[in-house]
């Protein structure tokens, strides 16, 4: 063990800091959510832990993936990383989710959490050196058992061989004394070229499970004597809690609650029921007379909120406006233009709904807090518990649970938090999960946007200069106001600081509009938005001129060969050179756009039709991304084809009402989604890339909106500048 | 009381009548793999078989269910038809997030019996489960491979 206790001046990649706590939990026995594979029968009991990330067995090796699962494929994607390094067979390789430790933090982003497209991009090289350094350990393992130089030994396929003696000895025999060796600190990595797993499609760890039901997400935690709970928040924002008349759930007879109802629970604005079933909870806190003090939002409205943010657009006071990004003389080249258009984009609040609703089960002991919950920031909860309960950090374990969808909105504690205080308010265990009703009304959103562009063209159609605004609300102002300098949120601006095109002159800047609603972190966020307005934009300076959107982009790309191939092979991809497919009855036309974001650049070509009746059918969606490094291509396919369904859904039908501070939509038949028969055909292709891996999740989703409604605008000559497309009639004006 | 039939097994329940199926089999029996996404019968994640009658079991109440039978995924394991759907899913690697996956399987299931090889058509008229990851192309591949591996 004192070799353990070696300081190791690592970086968190190799550190071993992790293993006491990964271990723990499986002698303590509780919950291991994310338990992937199950050993063999008859395989050894024992289970030796190399470093963090590992775990040998005489049959398989475990890696301890330290992001979480949502769909996106971390836990296939990163477990590659350390088998291609270890040089096992793929089969034996399980995934296991990493119990909160620092050691599981993400380089990239400082902490234990999933956002951001980051997973990979974080550990790609620390995942690798973790393989590469267990290896070098296993096999100074056998060296000192077969008293051999390490130099004649080699170890491929789980085995560490010496082919002078004709000895072999398994990982697994060799784990116990490997843990005892030295921790190289720069192990070497395996050339790309030699290669066997990365790159290769290999099947996902956590599809089995998931197909038999027997995937553990959040809400499926069962713990002995565990009470379930369900919340009703006051519907409007920054409202309170006013009086609760509990007679509804209590017997007639005695004050004694009605059988199964175990508390009522309130919150500043909120109010619980504990109960011994889910249903009891809910039925109850539906049934309870409340009073609400709604404060100063009661009066706010979508109109309302509208009109604050387009006042914003032309706000001059220089202290409210944050410069983006600001070349060459703009106004001056926009007066002597040959053409000058301008044009305002407007988005929705848009909603999460994740499949998964809003869940936490929570115990708090004497001994401390441990949770259970679909989480992208265990981390946060480790940094807020010990001061909200009084107790240490050591005290506090977040087991992550697989996730019904994330999209952001699970990079927010409010529901973790919920949970804890429930539990400790009963003395149990106890599972809240929200109604559907309160995922849609009380979630974090995408901020609404508006963005306004001016354009001016010379008189050969090219763009001289563009002027931009956005006027967003600030998501980092709530969670991380220490990022937000000078009035600039690094969050709102994504996308269209650093765009590929190139404009001879250029003036962005940003206006922070708060508008007490909250707003959060989703899918891609304001990439989306500004990938909106700027690529509507482009399609328009190119209309301007009777010019080709395609042929005009390629111009404007000139200086931007990797953005230029992927626009060039979707081009290619989707048949740009010849004319869209017709169907009689309908107006039919194609939409091209480009998106660089999270070190990726994606372009999506979409096929629409419009019918008589203004019924928009969605038939094609050629995806190409250049991602640079590919870890598992099917996994980047499904991650594209997931974007464009995603971000389909969003651009035709997405859009959270507000209405006397509250909102107005709550359920999926007002939050209306894609369903399989609307879903196009969908063609991805991936550029062929040894860069530096960039990020999938997300980067599919900004391009998909306005190539919708550039297709839109081929087929019928309207240019829809507000979202979402449905609540505009595309029927023939006669 | 209510006496009904789950995966085979005789159950009495002793709950509110108003009790939805889907949190009988959650909260009650302890039978996960059936999900909770919407309450309202919208999106499909809690489907199971009553009567052999494919249902969201959010909208079913325990007061309907007397002397019904239940099946839910964990008892369609040695199901010839689920077996060559859960193979399909794995080859086409259809799930993302997965919360979707046993709602899906259960229409699938329900669709293959009476309509083995089923169109397009036929295949979107029969699965309306929402998808929030966007597995829809994926879901209608497996679909069909798992009809074709069909006896």
């Amino acid at each position: 063990m004192q070799s353990w206790g070696a300081v190791m001046p690592l970086p968190i990649n190799l550190s071993r800091r992790g293993i006491l706590k990964g271990t723990g939990a499986l002698v303590l026995g509780a919950h291991l959510p994310c338990l992937i594979g199950t050993s063999p029968a008859g395989a050894s009991p024992t289970v030796e832990v190399i470093n963090a990330w590992l775990r040998i067995s005489a049959e398989t090796v475990t890696v301890m993936v330290a992001c979480a699962e949502m769909g996106q494929g971390v836990f296939t994607a990163l477990p590659m990383l350390v088998a291609e390094e270890l040089r096992i067979d793929w089969r034996s390789v399980r995934a296991e989710a990493a119990p909160f430790d620092p050691v599981y933090g993400n380089p990239l982003l400082g902490a234990m959490r999933t956002g951001g497209s980051i997973s990979v991009r974080g550990f790609f090289l620390p995942l690798r050196r973790a393989g590469a350094a267990a290896r070098l350990m296993l096999m100074a393992a056998a060296a000192r058992v077969w008293r051999v130089p390490i130099s004649e030994l080699s170890a491929e396929d789980g085995t560490v061989s010496h082919a002078a003696t004709e000895r072999h000895a398994s990982y697994g025999a060799l784990a116990r004394l490997a843990m005892r060796q030295r921790v190289p600190l720069d192990p070497k990595l395996r050339e790309p070229g030699d290669w066997s797993l990365i790159g290769k499609p290999l099947p996902r760890l956590d599809i089995p499970v998931k197909v038999t039901g027997q995937a553990q997400f959040g809400i499926d935690v069962r713990l002995p004597d565990m009470l379930y709970a369900a919340i009703r928040h006051c519907p409007v924002f920054g409202g309170t809690l006013g009086t609760v008349d509990e007679s509804a759930v209590r017997t007639r007879i005695t004050p004694a609650y009605q059988p199964g109802i175990i508390a009522v629970v309130p919150f500043k604005s909120a109010v619980a029921v504990v109960a011994e079933t889910w249903w009891q909870a809910h039925s109850a806190v539906a049934k309870l007379a409340l009073t609400w003090n709604e404060g100063n939002a009661a009066g706010l409205n979508s109109a309302a909120i509208d009109a604050t943010m387009v006042g914003a657009l032309d706000v001059k006071t220089s202290g409210r406006i944050a410069i983006v990004v600001s070349r060459g003389e703009v106004d001056q080249v926009l007066k002597t233009a040959t053409t000058v258009i301008e044009a305002v984009y407007r988005q929705p609040f848009l909603a999460h709904a994740t499949p998964e609703p809003m869940t936490c089960t929570a115990s708090v002991t004497a001994q401390g807090c441990e949770l259970w919950l679909p989480t992208q920031d265990p981390s946060h909860y480790v940094k807020i518990l010990p001061s909200l309960l009084g107790i240490r950090p050591e005290r506090i374990t977040v087991n992550t649970t697989f996730l019904g969808g994330g999209f952001g909105r699970r990079l927010e504690s409010d529901f973790g938090l919920e949970a804890v205080l429930l539990s400790r308010a009963v003395g149990r265990p106890v599972q809240l999960i929200w109604s559907r009703e309160e995922d849609i009304r009380h979630d974090f959103y995408r901020p609404i946007s508006i963005n306004r562009a001016t354009v001016g063209l010379d008189g050969r159609g090219r763009i001289v200069g563009w002027r931009h605004r956005i006027v967003a609300p600030s998501i980092l102002g709530r969670v991380r106001p220490a990022l937000v300098r000078d009035g600039l949120d690094p969050s709102a601006i994504d996308g269209i600081n650093d765009q590929p095109y190139d404009f001879p002159a250029l003036h962005f800047d940003y206006v922070r509009q708060d508008v007490g609603v909250p707003v959060g972190f989703w899918r891609s966020i304001a990439h989306g938005s500004n990938a909106f307005a700027v690529e509507s934009m482009i399609d328009e300076a190119a209309g301007a001129t009777g010019r080709d959107p395609y042929h005009f982009r390629r111009e404007l790309l000139a200086r931007a060969p990797r953005a230029l191939r992927v626009l060039e092979m979707a081009a290619e991809k989707a048949g740009w050179d010849k004319p869209p497919a017709e169907i009689p009855g309908a107006r039919c036309g194609r939409g091209i756009a480009l998106h660089e974001g999270f070190d990726s650049i994606v372009a999506e070509v979409v096929e629409i039709a419009v019918f008589a009746d203004g019924r928009l059918k969605v038939g094609r969606v050629v995806g190409v991304i250049d991602c640079g490094l590919v870890i598992n291509p099917d996994i980047v396919r499904a991650q594209m084809e997931g974007a464009i369904i995603f971000a389909l859904s969003a651009a035709i039908y997405g859009k959270i009402t507000i209405e006397k501070g509250r909102v107005v939509e709550s359920n999926y038949h007002d939050v209306k989604m894609l369903t399989l028969a609307d879903t196009p055909s969908i063609e991805i292709h991936l550029i062929d890339s040894n860069g530096a891996p960039g990020g999938v999740g997300e980067a599919g989703v900004p391009p998909l909106a306005p190539a919708l409604t550039n297709a839109i605008f081929a087929a019928t000559g309207r240019r829809l500048r507000t979202l979402p497309v449905a609540d505009h009639d595309l029927r023939v004006i006669p | 009381m209510v006496t009904l039939k789950v995966n085979g097994k005789p159950i009495e329940v002793n709950a509110a009548l108003d009790t939805p199926l889907l949190w009988l089999l959650r909260d009650y029996l302890q039978l996960t793999a059936t999900k909770f996404g919407c309450g309202a019968g919208h999106c499909g994640v809690c489907s199971v078989m009553v009567n052999d009658t494919l249902v969201r079991s959010c909208t079913v109440t325990l007061s309907s269910l007397d002397n019904a039978e239940v099946v839910t995924l964990e008892g369609l394991e040695s199901d010839p038809v689920v077996s060559l759907i859960t193979a399909a899913w794995i080859a086409e690697q259809v799930p993302q997030c997965g919360y979707c996956a046993p709602g899906m399987i259960m229409a699938t299931t329900a669709l293959l019996r009476r309509t083995p090889h089923p169109n397009d058509i036929e295949i979107d008229n029969a699965i309306t489960n929402l998808c929030r990851c966007g597995s829809y192309p994926r879901v209608r591949k497996a679909i069909h491979r798992a009809a074709a591996a069909a006896p």
